[in-house]
């Protein structure tokens, strides 16, 4: 790992010229560290860090550029015919390339010039990475050298070395924005793409879903396999089912928690409930897949009743029991926010707990309660491993609990689960999938924290 | 007149309230018992759901294995004599397994018999005496009695997991129940400690199939998450929390942390996809964009919980700090952080085992392949221990549900591990101000 040991060098370097730098400071401090404008630790920091950052940025930029760089450079030395393929072979070619250079195993190449080409590729790679790790600590040592230099007991080394932090303190906390410009700029340049194949109107209207045959090359346009009407009811269908389950039960166990349990109760019960919080999702699609599915399918048997054995109600009730706790510790945190004043003059008045409750706490606490709902729905829908477990493939337009249907988040997986061709319709539907998705969970988010936020501000 | 009117209709209301209330009574019996059987109904759910994988996982953890006793023949592993590795790696093992099993059955000399006896044995049985063989050359020539795995179906039968009936899907003739029930009763068979489950990587054959390549892809995906998430998340927690001012732009910061934590996790495995695979072109199925993945899932978790935990620092504390002339920044680093630090850790364990668990932003990122060997550094091809899961799960033979079962009990173990060390610190090092 020539890498590590890059990294490594550089990290010693900079251990290096912080000692150094507190030495010199402490020299020109003539014994007296009190003429210092700082601790002699900030001089040091001041001075590892001018090696440390150029040299980090340095590498950062490397990492960026090279692949790109170098595939360039490599495909500019292929000869003309291949540099005339269409871009999907092209993109396999360079695959190819890359994979025989990394494995450093050329047994495999496809043909001689491919072996050629991965072995220029790897001269390249590794003749950049030299330069780049030469310069990188050329730039290291210069930059300490630089700072050294500059060290004098006026220098305000706590400041500069604070300012660095700072900065650092906050690129981190813009990481969110990025990543959510990241996630929308993915999903966009993908989805125009396959819109720029598949008309929105198909896609969002269409009720016929059927990816796979726009892989027949034979077949004259692929419209009308693409409608996503089936999956957007499927999806619906299964949440609805499970709010069906988690709702009365999380709701009516999150008033018994908070209104009628005593401590040890509560105590006991309220962390067993929320272990079902903790549960990795992909137990839950197992545990739907092997118990809860044939039990259904058994039972609808015994009752001549035809269910699937993927039926969206197994699917939709295990999802269900996945939310319980979700609903209710939101639901029990916000009944427990009611002030105590409006049970009292309820109980004043004469009523009966239950009837406190049903007529005073409950529509106080109501946008609340709705708030955590909504944001139960938006895990619904996408949630992914539980319908991709136990929810079945094809697209049926139905609103049959018993009968199988699929979801959103089940074509997006098995659309880029194996080969993935960015040229066809196929693989960049999933992408036009997961911006639909994103869009509508994003929506309920801000709605459901927006009525959550302005229920809180209205008791505080 | 009046007063006899007065009392009976008084008596009258008096019985409506009277049968009224009984009524209200009843209802506020009904709805506390509403409330008791919701509880009952959740907890009834995780009872069976835990029963369930441990009554179908537990038998996993043992695996049948069959003593032979196996003549090293020189002929058979090195012919020439020259110890040459490459010629004992390369030599017929089944050939031992073969004449060993026909000493054990001296009457079943035609080929029907002979192939029905060879697929009582493990075909990792063969590699097993290669191992042995390879380990200690000195073997080459001795007998001596060895401990091989036997068959799935041989496995599952003796755990009575399959039928003894093949009319009830049952695999075995009466010929072959016949002959394991021989060796049963020799005590030739017997249920061993299943050591291939952790040290092997994933295998076509379910008794060969282990966790370890799961494990230690999980471990790196989670290395990297952490290595990434915690600095990430403090420092932005902390940014947010001691020096941001409060404006358009720290809450346009603050909204999209919020949003973040609820996004659907595929999403980020989309977002990796396209970005680290696509763009930056990183090596597809390696640990480590699956730990760039998951770091974008548990950033916002810990940069909640670690502001939680700042802000529960009194502010005395940094009053004080600066009156004696720190800078904001040492007042942070000297005195606020310390304090904040178990809660901050708590928060990050609690977002790990959130990441542990995670699956579907693997899937985008291809760390759901069929990988053999155990991933030596976070960029080989490698799966994570809840994809293994998922990948078993979708095998047909009966054998796997028994081994994915054992594959979510170690992974509860794990997050049971994990939660209990949070709780732990919690508990011990959570200061009320």
């Amino acid at each position: 790992m020539p890498f590590i040991t890059l990294l490594a060098t550089l990290l010693a370097l900079s251990a290096i010229l912080y000692q150094l730098g507190k030495g010199r400071a402490l020299r020109l401090s003539g014994g007296r560290p009190g003429v210092l404008h700082s601790l002699p630790t900030y001089y040091g920091s001041y001075v590892a860090l001018w090696c440390a950052l150029p040299a980090f940025l340095l590498v950062a930029v490397w990492i960026i550029i090279e692949p790109m760089a170098l595939q360039a450079l490599v495909l500019n030395s292929l000869p003309e015919t291949v540099r005339q393929l269409p871009l999907a072979r092209l993109s396999l070619i360079t695959n190819e390339m890359r994979q025989l250079a990394a494995s450093g195993d050329y047994r495999f190449a496809s043909s001689p010039e491919a072996r050629a080409a991965a072995e220029h590729y790897r001269d390249l790679h590794q003749i950049g990475f030299a330069a780049m790790a030469v310069l990188v600590l050329t730039a290291g040592i210069f930059g300490g050298r630089f700072a050294l230099g500059r060290i004098r007991p006026a220098l305000r080394a706590r400041n500069r070395v604070e300012q660095a932090i700072l900065f650092f303190l906050f690129v981190s906390s813009t990481l969110a924005i990025f990543t959510t410009i990241g996630i929308v700029l993915s999903l966009l340049f993908e989805s125009l793409r396959f819109f720029s194949m598949v008309p929105v109107s198909d896609f969002l209207f269409g009720l016929s879903w059927s990816p796979q045959m726009a892989m027949r090359t034979d077949q004259v346009g692929s419209s009308g396999a693409f409608g996503a009407v089936p999956l957007f009811a499927g999806t619906l269908l299964i949440s609805l089912i499970a709010m069906v389950v988690a709702v009365p039960t999380g709701l009516l166990s999150a008033i018994y928690m908070a209104e009628y349990a005593n401590p040890r109760f509560r105590a006991v019960a309220k962390p067993l409930i929320e272990v079902l919080a903790g549960i990795p999702t992909v137990v839950y699609g197992f545990f739907a897949v092997v118990t809860v599915a044939p039990f259904l399918r058994d039972l609808g048997n015994q009752l001549h009743f035809s269910v699937s054995s993927e039926s969206a109600l197994a699917t939709g009730i295990v999802m269900g029991v996945m939310i319980i706790p979700f609903i209710s510790s939101l639901s029990d945190d916000v009944i427990c926010d009611v002030p105590d004043a409006l049970r009292h003059g309820a109980y004043g008045l004469g009523a009966t707990r239950s009837e406190t409750i049903r007529q005073v706490v409950l529509p106080a606490a109501l946008p609340g309660i709705v708030g955590g709902i909504l944001l139960a729905v938006s895990r619904a829908i996408g949630e992914t491993m539980i319908v991709v477990m136990a929810a079945g493939l094809s697209a049926h337009l139905t609103a049959n609990p018993f009968a199988s249907v699929t979801t959103v988040t089940v074509q997006v997986v098995t659309l880029l689960v194996g080969d993935q061709e960015f040229d066809s319709p196929k693989t960049l539907s999933a992408f036009a999938l997961g911006l639909v998705l994103f869009v509508v969970t994003l929506a309920l988010n801000v709605v459901a924290l927006k009525v959550v936020r302005k229920y809180r501000e209205r008791y505080e | 007149m009046s007063d006899l009117v007065q009392q009976l209709s008084r008596s009258a209301t008096a019985d409506r309230v009277q049968a009224r209330l009984k009524q209200r009574y009843a209802a506020e019996r009904r709805f506390r018992a509403y409330g008791v059987v919701a509880i009952g109904l959740a907890l009834l759910f995780l009872v069976t759901l835990l029963t369930s994988i441990i009554g179908k996982g537990s038998s996993a953890f043992f695996q049948n294995e069959i003593q032979l006793n196996i003549t090293f023949e020189p002929a058979v592993i090195d012919s020439e004599g020259l110890r040459d590795p490459a010629a004992i790696a390369g030599a017929d093992y089944q050939a031992l397994i073969r004449t060993a099993l026909g000493s054990l059955f001296p009457e079943d000399t035609d080929r029907a018999s002979r192939r029905e006896l060879i697929h009582l044995i493990s075909q990792g049985a063969e590699l097993e005496l290669r191992k042995m063989v390879m380990n200690d050359p000195a073997l080459i020539g001795t007998t001596r009695p060895v401990w091989l795995p036997v068959a799935a179906p041989v496995d599952q039968l003796l755990k009575g997991h399959m039928s003894r009936n093949t009319e009830l899907g049952g695999q075995f003739n009466a010929r072959e129940l016949a002959r394991i029930d021989h060796l049963t009763g020799q005590g030739l068979l017997a249920a061993k400690f299943n050591k291939w489950l952790f040290t092997q990587g994933d295998s076509r054959q379910p008794e060969l199939a282990g966790l370890w390549g799961a494990v230690v892809g999980s471990f790196y995906s989670l290395l990297v998450t952490l290595a990434l998430s915690f600095p990430l998340g403090v420092a932005a927690a902390v940014y947010l929390e001691e020096f941001a001012v409060k404006n358009r732009w720290t809450d346009i910061i603050e909204v999209n942390i919020n949003n973040l934590a609820a996004v659907p996790s595929i999403v980020f495995g989309l977002l990796g996809l396209e970005i680290f695979l696509n763009v930056f072109g990183l090596p597809r199925s390696a640990p480590l964009v699956g730990g760039l993945a998951l770091t974008l899932v548990s950033l916002p978790t810990i940069i909640i919980a670690a502001r939680v935990a700042l802000k529960a620092v009194p502010p005395w504390i940094r009053e004080a700090a600066l009156g004696l002339g720190a800078s904001r920044l040492q007042m942070v680093t000297h005195h606020v952080l310390p304090l904040a630090m178990p809660g901050i850790l708590t928060g990050t364990i609690i977002g790990m085992a959130r990441a542990v668990g995670e699956s579907a932003p693997l899937l985008m990122i291809g760390m759901v392949a069929f990988v053999v060997n155990i991933p030596a550094t976070p960029l080989d091809p490698s799966t994570a221990l809840p994809v293994q899961i998922y990948l078993w799960a979708a095998s047909p033979e009966r054998a796997f549900v028994e081994r994915t079962s054992a594959a979510i009990l170690v992974l509860l173990c794990f997050l049971a591990v994990m939660n209990a060390t949070a709780i732990f610190l919690r508990k011990r090092y959570e200061r009320r101000w």
